[in-house]
């Protein structure tokens, strides 16, 4: 039943469902939401097939979704679910249960624009809106990278340090419904993710009641745990990923990727795809003498402070480039990163450069137009791409 | 190492009188008259505190807990239970 | 029917000194289900009165895994647990125990996905009419006619009728029951403990502090809510719908529902229809509501 080891070509959804299926879950449940719907499509018919020994709950909303994998879950079955845009903002509540609880669930996020207007393209909105409960929260750039994540994330999110919630972004359509070839780890990454063993469970042999009223200062320490724990998953991560390259032939760095960074004068700071596309815009620009690299957050949360220090203390400016917006304030990495530079006292001009909102499309060359405007001083430090032109 | 693991969870364990010794909240008292008791034991089903219970056959009050609601009195079919005003 | 010797010696799962008020309901509703269900079940508990009456962390008044969860979800985080259990391969009883208010509105939706799907989750809901626990506001089970905190001149809706939505949804078991009579609840609760699939039980739960009576009159009134035909007693199991103890007895003809107003005048929640004046005209559409809401069953049951 477990297939082998093997490359193949498909789109990033189906990568989510066959390391869903690796990882083998065993609860699934889910409400359909373009463009997540091929996921949930595609395990439906792993399991129905025989391929996949699981149970799938058609449920009746993304908040029943969310709902159920956090019943499963805590009985002590790993679980899964998957939904957008506004799946992910009716589940809302239920992100922060699943936080709270400690359950380790898993969740693939295909980022969409919320409407009005409707709009079916890539946004990281959705997911940023959820930044601050407490989930794992990771950005894939390609497919292999969806694959090998959503992996990651079970054996982060369920080792007994953290016992957190996590979250994999992939944008819509872009890698949702998007074709390249990768590696499936097949029967092979359950030597690298091992039986889940919870640290709490419902079981009537030692019964346990859960989240019945809790005092304001005991609250508070729980809350802290919850700090301390996401606080440690960073070398958790780091570890985790270490293992991984070891085993599956990868070379991923860990929460971040650096590109060309070690001679770099700027730095573009992306996640996601534009954090990729970024890199062929380096490689234009340094074409053209300039001195820049790029650096992908892939870890999103636990914030990876420590790794973006180290890489950007030599660099005279840095350019964000954010696939959403904090209305009223800044992006939000440059919301999260803005403490960093602060706290470590670093001397570094700043651009927050919003490109690819509502699903635009972003091209190096569009990337390489806004880098070499920030460069020559000529770019306003909140700057929506285009923007001169409405 | 226990600084490297989860330390808080939202979780309890189950407890009698977990909201302390709830006879306290009580303004009448329940007493048993036994030689009108029938040990038909409606008493200690109805209990809404579970407060009732049997030793030697004979229904018995726990007054560390009843809430003194006079329920047992209102179902007892005999009337072999008086609410006595304590306060 | 269980003999009230037996059910007395049967061991409390409910644990006593919670932080329920005093005569309150689900002292006798939770303590006589979970005598019938006993330790291998798993409670999911939405914000309810329950979930207060378990205590201060880190104990709780209860002896059975339980795990509260979000108003809207006990059904659907007990599909959860129900798909969990079966693929654990646990014998165990998930148990959703709601209050109306996370039963009639804010959990019908979670609760139609389950039952349409036909989850493995035993659905109690106890019923004191009212959001209770966050002060007696109205719900869509708040009768006609009943002063909450949010209706301070009297409910000018009837009461939803979620025991016909469940039948409407053809689960294996839909019954309705009243802590006026724990037999009954140990009975049917034992029943629908062995059946598989979507089962939904409705227990009428009458409150002191939100239908303002005195706190030993609970069980009185459980009974005088049956015997007025204000709620009936029946149970709707393989298509078929049957009424039990006092209802069934007026089906037959044998018996007639007591006037409402006895029901209602041991209730201040009812007492401004009495009170300066007499309200004849609300009185008579409680008492034409019970008539004709007891017609309609009856048709059913005959089918």
């Amino acid at each position: 039943m477990m297939s082998e080891r093997k490359v193949i070509i498909d789109t990033g959804n189906s990568a989510v469902a066959y390391a869903v299926k690796d990882a083998e879950a065993k609860v699934i449940a889910a409400y359909p939401i373009t463009p997540q719907t091929t996921i949930v499509e595609k395990i439906a018919q792993f399991i129905e097939y025989g391929e996949m020994d699981a149970k799938m709950i058609r449920v009746e909303s993304e908040h029943s979704a969310m709902a159920a994998i956090i019943g499963s879950e805590a009985m002590g079955v790993r679980s899964f679910t998957a939904t957008s845009s506004h799946g992910l903002a009716l589940m809302h509540e239920m992100l922060w249960y699943a936080a709270n609880a400690r359950l380790p669930v898993v969740m693939a996020v295909a980022n969409r624009t919320l409407g009005p207007p409707w709009n079916i393209w890539a946004d990281w909105g959705d997911a940023m809106a959820d930044r601050d409960i407490g989930w794992i929260i990771s950005w894939a750039a390609n497919n292999q990278e969806v694959y090998d994540f959503t992996l990651i994330s079970y054996r982060v999110a369920e080792d007994k340090r953290v016992a957190l919630p996590a979250m994999v972004n992939l944008e819509a359509f872009v890698l949702t419904h998007t074709s390249m070839p990768f590696e499936i780890c097949g029967k092979e990454a359950r030597e690298f993710l091992p039986e889940y063993d919870p640290i709490w469970k419902l079981d009537p042999d030692d019964p346990v009641i859960m989240g019945n009223i809790f005092s304001p200062a005991d609250t508070m320490k729980l809350r802290w745990d919850m700090w301390e724990s996401i606080k440690r998953a960073r070398k958790v991560i780091l570890g985790a990923i270490q293992e991984y390259n070891e085993m599956f032939n990868r070379d991923y760095e860990g929460l971040i990727k650096t590109y060309r960074m070690d001679d770099a004068d700027y730095a573009i700071v992306s996640m996601g795809t534009i954090g990729e596309e970024a890199e062929v815009a380096v490689d234009a620009l340094r074409e053209e003498g300039l001195k820049v690299g790029a650096i992908r957050i892939n870890f999103f949360r636990p914030f990876p402070r420590e790794d973006l220090v180290n890489v950007l203390n030599s660099v005279s400016r840095i350019i964000i480039i954010e696939r959403s917006a904090s209305l009223g304030a800044y992006g939000q990495i440059l919301q999260d990163l803005g403490p960093t530079i602060l706290l470590e006292k670093l001397q570094v001009d700043v651009n927050d450069v919003f490109m690819g909102i509502g699903g635009t499309d972003v091209s190096y060359e569009d990337i390489v137009n806004v880098v070499k405007r920030a460069i020559k001083g000529e770019l306003k430090t909140l700057y929506w791409y285009g923007s001169e032109n409405w | 190492m226990t600084e490297d693991t989860v330390k808080y969870l939202p979780l309890s364990k189950p407890k009698i009188g977990i909201s302390g010794k709830t006879g306290s909240w009580r303004i009448f008292a329940p007493e048993i008259n036994y030689d009108k008791c029938v040990k038909c034991y409606i008493c200690v089903v109805v209990c809404p505190e579970a407060s009732i219970f049997i030793e030697n056959d004979r229904p018995k009050i726990d007054y560390n807990y009843c809430k003194g609601c006079g329920v047992c009195a209102r179902e007892c079919p005999v009337n072999a239970i008086n609410m006595r005003r304590e306060r | 029917m269980v003999a009230i010797r037996d059910l007395a010696k049967m061991e409390d799962l409910l644990l006593k000194g919670n932080a329920a008020c005093a005569g309150c309901p689900i002292g006798i509703a939770l303590r006589t289900t979970l005598k019938a269900l006993g330790k291998k079940t798993i409670m999911f508990v939405p914000a309810c009165c329950t979930s207060v009456v378990q205590g201060i962390g880190p104990g709780a008044a209860i002896s059975v895994p339980l795990f509260n969860t979000a108003f809207e979800t006990a059904a659907s985080v007990a599909s959860g647990a129900a798909a969990a259990a079966e693929i654990l391969g646990k014998d165990v009883t998930i148990l959703a125990w709601a209050g109306d208010g996370g039963t009639y509105d804010i959990g019908l939706q979670a609760i139609s996905g389950a039952a349409e799907r036909g989850d493995n989750v035993l659905y109690i809901c106890y019923n004191n009419q009212m959001y209770s626990n966050t002060g007696i506001q109205r719900s869509g089970a708040t009768p006609l006619g009943a002063w909450t905190t949010t209706t301070w001149t009297g409910k000018t809706e009837h009461m939803k009728d979620m025991g016909m939505i469940l039948i409407a949804h053809r689960v294996p078991y839909v019954a309705t029951a009243s802590v006026g009579y724990p037999d009954d609840i140990y009975d049917k609760v034992r029943k629908a403990k062995e059946k598989k699939g979507f089962r939904y039980i409705d227990i009428l739960a009458p409150c002191p502090p939100g239908w303002r009576f005195p706190s030993d009159m609970t069980i009185r009134l459980g009974r005088l809510a049956i015997e007025t035909g204000f709620w009936l007693l029946y149970e709707y199991e393989d298509g078929e719908l049957r009424f039990n103890g006092y209802t069934k007895l007026v089906a037959e003809g044998k018996k007639e529902f007591k006037p409402v107003e006895e029901f209602l005048r041991l209730q201040d929640r009812f007492r401004h229809l009495f009170e300066p004046k007499r309200r004849d005209d609300i009185l008579e559409e409680i008492q034409r509501w019970i008539k004709e809401r007891f017609e309609w069953y009856l048709s059913l049951a005959k089918i």
